[in-house]
């Protein structure tokens, strides 16, 4: 084969890994929609946060604001210590309200952000103050049967009296 | 009796000292290529005629099985995702299992048994029709002209042709899901870009079938100079290349996945 036809279905061969490449990361990956570079860090300190996992949404609104990037426990409060980072775009009143949502469910949990009425912003480094931990199914079960049987005691002895 | 058992053992132990004496051959052999892959990178002419060989030429096998996966991938996710109403997650699915496994295992298991075996056979033919030997006789070194551009080839064709079979792989998954089956392609596509990280998966699925370019070529290079000079010499050292460099890929794969995809938190 001539060498120039071979050059050129080389060049074509390469170029189409490249494409291929981007697609992969602009199309089926997350680097058009959300990249880290321009982004502010928040913290936060939740109860409990059920099943929230490194690389959860924040949304506000429903849409998406930022990603958690880290989750550690604090050995000061007994809490957990949640890192977000928000795109620089969206500001966030200093009375911002965080609470630990699930999507339909039985679907991933994620962060979302409630603004308040503040006028200052939050900016790179602020905590989040107010905070809302996540439901665990199975507390709320445990609540809910408690409050029956207390409620069945209850007319039991309203009914012996 | 005694002497059969000493007859045994003599064997296991020969058999031993024999494979360790290859590993340290073939490694020796491996370092020496990289030493002479100086002068192939120097005329990069070479390594473009064998990246034709061994990247273009497996175009079409790459693209058609990436295709294929990706339909059938799309079918099954679809079949079982659907029972929890979870059907417009079969995006996230099929890009998630070809990102990470599928497109680098599958892509560098065609390469081995479509490339490597056929880079075995060029090189061990060479030897067995003394082409090798008449290089070295007119000062040609037969590593730095025949081995090293060939391997480089193979390094190289590799990241492209993973890239391509998942690239392949996802649109066949969007034409099953969405085109045939009617899953709604704004989640379809918004799913898999929520779920798929740029570093944690794609960047991760790249080195994966980086280090199985380098070690699949380096077996069929490596098994294609060792060949005993012989027609059955050959055949023997590329089934040989075929089956030792799909364990390797299988193998290296547990262990790049257990180093790399550990659970999120």
């Amino acid at each position: 084969m001539q060498r120039a036809t071979m050059d050129l279905w080389v060049g074509m061969f390469v170029m189409a890994g490249i494409g291929a490449l981007l697609v992969l990361a602009f199309k089926v990956g997350n680097l058009g929609t959300y990249s880290a570079a321009d982004s502010y860090t928040l913290t936060g300190n939740f109860e409990n946060i059920g099943g929230l996992k490194v690389r959860a949404p924040v949304k506000s609104a429903g849409v998406v604001v930022g990603r958690v990037t880290d989750i550690q426990f604090s050995t000061e409060t007994f809490d957990a210590l949640v890192v977000v980072s928000i795109d620089k775009r969206y500001q966030f009143p200093k009375d911002t309200f965080a609470s630990i949502l699930t999507s339909g469910l039985i679907g991933e949990q994620y962060i979302g952000l409630a603004a308040g009425g503040d006028e200052a912003v939050l900016m790179d480094g602020d905590k989040l103050m107010k905070t809302n931990s996540a439901l665990v199914l199975e507390e709320m079960i445990g609540r809910f049967l408690f409050d029956k049987a207390s409620e069945g005691g209850g007319r039991e002895n309203a009914g012996s009296d | 009796m005694p002497r059969r058992i000493v007859i045994g053992i003599r064997g296991v132990g020969h058999r031993v000292v024999d494979s360790i004496w290859r590993l340290g051959y073939a490694s020796r052999f491996f370092l020496l290529i990289l030493l002479k892959s100086g002068t192939s990178l120097r005329r990069f002419g070479l390594i473009t005629r064998e990246i034709y060989f061994t990247g273009v030429l497996s175009l079409i096998i790459i693209l058609v099985s990436g295709l294929f996966v990706g339909m059938v991938l799309g079918l099954q996710g679809y079949e079982t995702l659907q029972r929890y109403g979870a059907e417009s997650a079969v995006g996230t699915m099929v890009a998630l299992s070809l990102l990470r496994e599928l497109g680098p295992v599958v892509a560098a298991l065609l390469f081995a048994s479509r490339a490597g075996s056929a880079i075995t056979a060029e090189i061990g033919l060479m030897k067995a029709t003394e082409q090798l030997a008449a290089m070295e006789m007119m000062a040609v070194d037969p590593v730095a002209r025949v081995v090293a551009p060939r391997f480089w080839a193979g390094v190289i064709s590799m990241p492209f042709l993973a890239a391509l079979f998942s690239a392949v792989g996802v649109f066949g998954g969007y034409l099953v899901a969405v085109v045939l089956i009617g899953v709604d392609e704004g989640s379809f596509w918004s799913q898999m870009q929520d779920a798929v990280d740029f570093r944690y998966d794609v960047v991760n699925g790249i080195i994966k079938t980086c280090v199985f370019g380098v070690a699949v070529t380096a077996i069929a290079v490596f098994e294609g100079y060792d060949a005993s000079p012989t027609a059955e010499g050959v055949s023997g050292a590329t089934t040989r290349t075929v089956v030792t460099s799909s364990l390797a890929i299988l193998g290296l794969d547990f262990i790049l996945t257990s180093l790399m995809f550990r659970g999120m938190s």
